[in-house]
């Protein structure tokens, strides 16, 4: 008996039977002379008798044989394949992250005086209070909304430092999960790439509304406006707060009253998604306008914020998760739950990156600083969108429209080239972007537009 | 105006944390907070490491250092680096490839991140966690998606472990189930069990194909030597089998705040250990894309650099051993007083907690009446008292037990 045990241990570890399988039933073992007792036997183990022991011997198949290898992160994997290549003229457009005109990593100063001035002071790194720590919460909310904005001061915004913006959405959707059962979350399309693992993580549901118009590489407005309309009463619409990602294309403002206009219309709950600001336009209070505007309706808005782009604190992970609500009393019990949902995700978030937004945003003089670098950034990128506009027009003789690289704003551009287009920049000309058609213009350098305008201008007409 | 989140109630406060909210605002001189677990100085302070800071002055030196996103599974070298503190530096599962590591926001985040993958990818769905054990323990696993049952652990009677009751419940458990195991100095009771019986353990979870999820919080702060305290681990590494392993940094190097942590997940061969890394990025990417930077940074620094891994084991050698001195201390002040009852296992508990045997009513009374804040299940952290405060606790201690109700 036991050398069948065997024999079965053996045939499976190429099968890759998945734990699924197993569990779905699919390997039955309590109809063959295989099951030595009447519990359901572990196939991944040989029982060898001793008497009235048993001592089990573990075989040599791993009770994790059945996982398959997932597929590299479409947006992160991107980095990875830049890395391997070794081609000289090799360029990467993926990961929306700021580089400088010779494309190195940028460390802002004031973030640099923020580190230096930390360390001098040596405080102490006790856990912070599972809502972040205090000073940071404060600053953020304030940076959002303007701090003399009458909901801050009336005590109507939750506010919970969370993990950048994926750890402050994630934090979002676990409550909409467990407080709005049910309710959608609708996404533009396209979106970031890790908004829908974020709600399908959380067990929320989501659909899309129309966004992005290839014809015109611009916004659908009227689908965008009756996609809005169509969804149940109260879902949560997810918006972009500046600088859209992946499409670099935002409402007007006229727009964004309309859009303003039918979610109150449909009691939908805004929830914008807020990584770009001062990142768009340069300047931090206006690319917050549209949050801002919201907000000033009366509206309860949900509001996530991510510093890894405007501060250059990527890896630090600090953002937060923003409620504003009706009454203080809501904020509160808003407040309440959502640290019931970072407790045992995280117990407490980290402090460092919130000391250094904190201490940036609370001083006058850092602050000023950290305004112009952020117009230093912005402008490179705006520079970058000319040079690369004026690289294509002057190179491409098919008369093909090229100023929605002008009119797209932040930090990417969507090319509208297709999978293959994209395939082509990468394998002929060791461009790296994601496969929408995305490129990161804080990737860019002015040198590197020639360059780019011919891979673009090559995979745009000579391949389909 | 109606809001949308009318039916959203007030949480409770966290039970553990709670503690030093409520201690915050005692306006009495007298007031202790024995807590939560984070260590104090004789002098009643938090304390920064000095080899902690050393490390950051040559991170803040280095000009070359930027804040470009990690990848999703964190600092290699800081991965690296863990898995060889808790399985040793000639562990044949590293050298083997059989050790898939990320790194994870300290005790917490690694214990979720794990038991997010379990829920995903294992036909087990039940962990078994000892009674009692940490208060945030059930709901990490709930969340993530795993039901929880409890094995016995802790014996009242003896104030020790219920060895058989352990061994029974364990013995009961479907093959394959998941077992929470504390690697040492059992949180909150202090109790560990002896080597000869984590052996036992090691052969009855072996013959059950059961899954180790061993929770490493404490290592070097138990006995005050980092191998000792990871015997167990290596225990059950030792003979083959595969098991998890949630790292914590935030006693050991005092890195509470910077959630500095890992998992690793010990496989029984290289490429599944390599699959598995690749679906931890799925379950992590969702969550909060990639972990923070600079407490792992720190902890690399300290544990590749021979000099400063020395002073480290130093400097945690001496928080060891001030505890096990509060601990003679407390002990030694009760049994002057003649408090009754038997205070012994306030000197056989080891690590920063001690299981009084305090019930929740005489527990309630001493905050009252001495200001002595912990948790209600009679825990205290000795790590928050010093030669100076070990009196008025005593002294609380005494009152309680004493008091007639």
């Amino acid at each position: 008996m036991a050398s069948s045990v065997l024999s079965l241990a053996s045939a499976t570890p190429s099968a890759s039977l998945s734990s699924h399988e197993i569990s779905k039933g699919k390997l039955n073992l309590g109809s063959t002379s295989l099951c030595f007792s009447k519990e359901k036997t572990n196939p991944f183990i040989k029982t060898k008798s001793f008497g009235r022991v048993s001592m089990v011997v573990a075989s040599n198949v791993s009770r994790f044989e059945g996982i398959t290898m997932a597929p590299p992160d479409p947006i992160l994997g991107v980095s990875e394949a830049f890395k391997a290549d070794n081609h000289e003229l090799k360029l990467n457009l993926g990961v929306g992250a700021y580089r400088t005109e010779e494309l190195q990593p940028y460390v802002l100063n004031v973030v640099k005086k923020a580190d230096q001035l930390l360390l001098e002071k040596g405080e102490n790194r006790e856990y912070l209070p599972i809502e972040g720590l205090a000073a940071f919460n404060k600053v953020t909310a304030e940076l959002l909304l303007g701090a003399d904005n009458p909901v801050i001061k009336q005590q109507k915004v939750a506010t919970v430092q969370g993990l950048s913006g994926t750890g402050s959405l994630r934090l979002a959707a676990a409550l909409i999960e467990r407080y709005f059962p049910g309710a959608k979350v609708l996404i533009s399309s396209p979106t970031w790439g890790n908004h829908k693992n974020i709600f399908n993580d959380a067990r929320v549901p989501w659909s899309e509304y129309r966004y992005y118009d290839p014809k015109t590489v611009g916004l659908d407005f009227e689908g965008m406006i009756s996609d809005i309309k169509a969804a149940p009463e109260g879902s949560f619409i997810l918006l972009h707060g500046c600088a859209h990602n992946p499409t670099g294309i935002d409402p007007t403002p006229e727009q964004w009253e309309k859009i303003a206009d039918v979610i109150q219309e449909k009691n939908h709950i805004p929830f914008f998604d807020i990584a770009y600001q001062g990142f768009a336009s340069g300047s931090l209070d206006a690319d917050a306008s549209s949050v801002r505007m919201f907000v000033a309706r009366g509206m309860e808005v949900v509001a996530a914020q991510s510093y890894s782009k405007n501060l250059g604190l990527y890896a630090e992970r600090i953002g937060a998760i923003n409620v504003v609500c009706s009454s203080p009393d809501a904020a509160a019990r808003v407040k309440s739950q959502l640290k019931r949902i970072a407790r045992p995700m995280y117990s407490n978030p980290p402090v460092h990156g919130a000391r250094i937004v904190a201490n940036v945003v609370g001083d006058p003089t850092l602050f000023k600083e950290w305004n112009e670098e952020m117009e230093m950034m912005a402008g490179r990128i705006k520079n970058v969108r000319q040079k690369l506009y004026d690289s294509l027009s002057s190179k491409d003789k098919s008369g093909k429209d090229w100023s929605f690289v002008l009119k797209q704003i932040g930090m990417f551009s969507f090319t509208g080239l297709n999978k293959a287009q994209c395939d082509n920049m990468t394998n002929k000309w060791h461009v790296y972007m994601t496969k929408d058609g995305r490129i990161s213009l804080a990737g860019l350098s002015l040198a590197k537009c020639e360059y780019l305008a011919d891979a673009i201008i090559d995979s745009y007409h000579n391949v389909s | 105006m109606a809001s949308v989140f009318a039916s959203i109630v007030q949480a409770p406060e966290d039970p553990i944390l709670g503690v030093t909210v409520a201690y915050n605002k005692d306006p009495s001189p007298n007031k202790l907070n024995l807590g939560v677990g984070a260590y104090r100085t004789e002098e009643g302070k938090p304390l920064v490491l000095n080899v902690v800071r050393k490390a950051e002055q040559l991170l803040v030196n280095d000009l070359s250092r930027v804040k470009e996103y990690l990848p999703i599974l964190g600092l290699a070298e800081f991965n690296k680096l863990s898995a060889k503190l808790i399985l040793g530096d000639d562990s044949p599962a590293i050298q083997e490839n059989r050790v898939a590591t990320a790194q994870c926001l300290s005790g917490t985040g690694s214990l979720r991140v794990g038991a997010e993958f379990l829920a995903k990818h294992y036909h087990e769905r039940t962990i078994y966690i000892p009674l009692p054990t940490w208060g945030n323990h059930p709901k990490v696993f709930t969340m993530a998606g795993l039901s929880v049952k409890t094995y016995r652990y802790y014996d009242p009677a003896t104030r020790g472990l219920d060895f058989q009751g352990l061994l029974e419940d364990l013995g009961a458990a479907p093959a394959g189930a998941i077992v929470l195991l504390h690697a040492c100095a059992h949180n909150p009771t202090g109790v560990d069990p002896t080597v000869e019986q984590w052996e036992q353990i090691r052969q009855l979870m072996r013959s059950k194909g059961l899954l180790s999820f061993f929770d490493s919080a404490y290592q070097g702060f138990a006995s005050g030597s980092l191998d000792t305290d990871a015997q167990p681990v290596r225990m059950f590494v030792a003979d083959g089998g595969e098991c998890f392993i949630a790292q914590s940094y935030a006693k050991n190097m005092g890195l509470y705040g910077e959630r500095v942590g890992a998992l690793s997940i010990v496989c029984k061969a290289a490429d599944v250990a390599s699959r598995v890394e690749s679906q931890l990025k799925l379950v992590i990417r969702p969550m909060y894309s990639n972990p923070p930077i600079h407490g792992a940074s720190i902890a690399a620094t300290i544990l590749k650099n021979s000099d400063m891994y020395n002073e480290w084991k130093v400097e945690l050698k001496a928080m060891a051993d001030r505890i096990i001195s509060m601990r003679k201390q407390l002990f030694d002040a009760l049994t002057a007083k003649g408090t009754p009852g038997d205070w012994s296992h306030i000197i056989k508990q080891i690590g920063m907690f001690t299981f009084t045997g305090l019930n929740s009513d005489q527990v309630a009374f001493m905050t009252k009446e001495y200001h002595i804040y912990m948790t209600s299940d009679g825990r205290i952290s000795m790590a928050g008292l010093s030669s100076s405060t070990v009196p008025h606790l005593a002294d609380a201690i005494h009152a309680a037990v004493t008091r007639s109700c």
